[in-house]
């Protein structure tokens, strides 16, 4: 893949992140036939958490797709796909802040200390910061091998956003759990490829010392 | 008796209608090329054909009742899905007729009574009530129906008959959301034998003057307005009077956060959610959240039956 055409595909996927976006302000004001249905502000504010939640883990994607392809090229919009996560989050919580709660800051301070379920989702939106700020090249080069620590806090992150989600569900819990699932799928795939990775080192120790 | 707020509420409602009719005919126009859903433009229709015979009831509130596509497209009916467009969408072939009520338990006229004989020897009341869901959102509906009270008394209950026990249609075939156990099926609600007998809780049959549509629990549901949406439990086939307090179907799924009671409170939170405020359904995107009043704001009814009663304990 070259330089060129993955500046292309870039912004492909650029307008396809924006996608969801675009369905939901066509829904919003009635275009197209769309709605968002009786209770448009709650329809708004879930839509975009899970499409918040689906970029956390189509970004914990990249990597184990990139391996099971050997398409190297993929790890290079990690970083888009990333900061939409992060955008959708922040839009999440600010029609929830601001259309459903009208920016009343004592109700959202009280809200989030006494329901469990916001203070998960607050804190995964306040874990997403800094990695939506280091995600520069610049700042890359500067935490050097800090970065990559910093950014497993995505696993953290993507764990809370999934628990977020299955708490708020009055009953019906099929869909957390396809979540979960995919979730535990994502995070496995780590696990195991770190403990081959051990073990890999750890026969090449015993190989060379014996 | 005739107040003359009552036909105010009501001639409200067929300005607004006609409003609707008129705007229908337009984006009708604008849309029937486009091929949009007919069950779309049929369900505005519907608003403007009353095809029930109908007399003013009391207790009607003065507030602008939501719309027909608000009441008839926004439910919760688990038994036709889980998503608020469901039951819309999955209980349009719900078979109502003909349909049979089995009666039984603590009174001298058990029996299985045929829909019709129910209903018809009472007049049938439009009543103007607010409708809270435990979901923190609320609506005013304009419901058609019979005081449950009135019903009731005519099975004759016995001085055993504490309780009242209501079970929904089981039905795996005509009600796809009973093919996933969600909940324990059939669905079951109850309530004390004084609620029952209170005039304001309703045997629904109607809403906007017609005949109800399934996917609000035809043929036959329960209202009771000071209580959360969940207890009016939706196409009955069966009423039991009880000496015990029956097991409700919420409380059964999570009766850390669904009482028996289930009474509106401001107060008492739900273990996950606040329910300090309600979300008026209708409203403009940039509308506030309303506050939610004790007993839905039917306090000077009802309050007096839970005298003595820790809200708190029994939600």
């Amino acid at each position: 893949m070259t330089t060129k055409n993955i500046r292309v595909l870039k912004v492909v996927v650029f307008l396809l992140c924006l996608l969801p976006l675009g369905k939901l302000g066509l829904e919003l004001f009635g275009l197209a036939g769309m709605s968002l249905g009786a209770n448009p502000i709650e329809e708004l504010i879930h839509r975009l958490g899970k499409w918040g939640l689906n970029f956390v883990l189509i970004t914990l994607a990249v990597t184990p797709l990139r391996k099971w392809t050997g398409l190297n090229w993929l790890i290079r919009f990690r970083r888009m796909l990333g900061l939409f996560a992060f955008f959708y989050v922040l839009m999440h919580f600010l029609t929830y802040a601001g259309l459903d709660q009208h920016f009343d800051i004592p109700v959202i301070i009280e809200d989030i200390v006494e329901r469990p379920y916001i203070t998960i989702g607050i804190s995964a939106l306040l874990l997403l910061l800094p990695l939506a700020v280091t995600s520069t090249k610049g700042m890359m080069r500067r935490l050097g091998k800090h970065w990559q620590k910093l950014h497993r806090l995505v696993y953290v992150i993507a764990c809370l956003g999934v628990w977020h989600f299955y708490w708020q569900v009055k009953k019906d819990i099929l869909e957390p759990s396809i979540y979960i699932f995919i979730l535990v799928v994502l995070l496995g795939y780590r696990i195991l490829a770190r403990w081959r990775r051990k073990r890999a080192a750890r026969t090449s120790l015993d190989w060379t010392s014996g | 008796m005739k107040s003359s707020n009552r036909i105010l509420s009501w001639e409200i409602t067929s300005e607004a209608n006609f409003l609707n009719r008129r705007q229908f005919l337009r984006e009708a126009g604008l849309v029937a090329g486009a091929g949009i859903a007919s069950s779309v433009l049929t369900g505005r229709l519907l608003a403007d054909e009353r095809d029930l015979e109908t007399v003013p009831g009391p207790f009607s509130t003065d507030e602008k009742p939501n719309s027909w596509e608000d009441v008839t497209t926004y439910n919760n009916f688990y038994e036709f899905g889980t998503g608020k467009e469901d039951p819309y969408q999955n209980a349009q072939a719900f078979v109502t007729r003909p349909w049979t009520v089995k009666v039984s338990g603590e009174c001298d006229k058990p029996g299985d009574y045929h829909f019709e004989d129910l209903i018809s020897p009472h007049a049938l009341e439009d009543r103007v009530y607010r409708h809270r869901c435990v979901e923190a959102w609320s609506m005013v509906v304009p419901w058609v129906g019979i005081p449950l009270g009135d019903l009731l008394q005519r099975f004759k209950p016995n001085s055993d008959a504490k309780f009242l026990q209501f079970k929904t249609l089981h039905d795996p075939n005509q009600m796809p959301g009973q093919r996933r156990s969600v909940l324990k099926w059939p669905y079951v609600e109850a309530l004390t034998i004084d609620e029952a007998m209170h005039p304001l809780t309703l045997m629904v049959v109607g809403v906007y003057g017609r005949t109800l549509p399934n996917q609000n629990g035809a043929p036959l549901r329960l209202v009771v307005p000071w209580k959360y949406g969940f207890k009016g439990i939706k196409s009955i086939v069966e009423i039991k009077f009880t000496r015990r307090q029956p097991r409700n179907s919420w409380r059964v799924s999570a009766p850390g956060e669904y009482g028996f009671y289930a009474n509106v409170n401001p107060e008492v939170d739900h273990p996950r959610w606040s329910q300090a405020r309600e979300r008026r359904i209708g409203g403009s995107l940039f509308a506030a959240k309303q506050p939610t009043l004790m007993f839905n704001g039917y306090s000077d009814e009802v309050a007096h039956l839970y005298a003595g009663l820790d809200l708190r304990k029994n939600y």
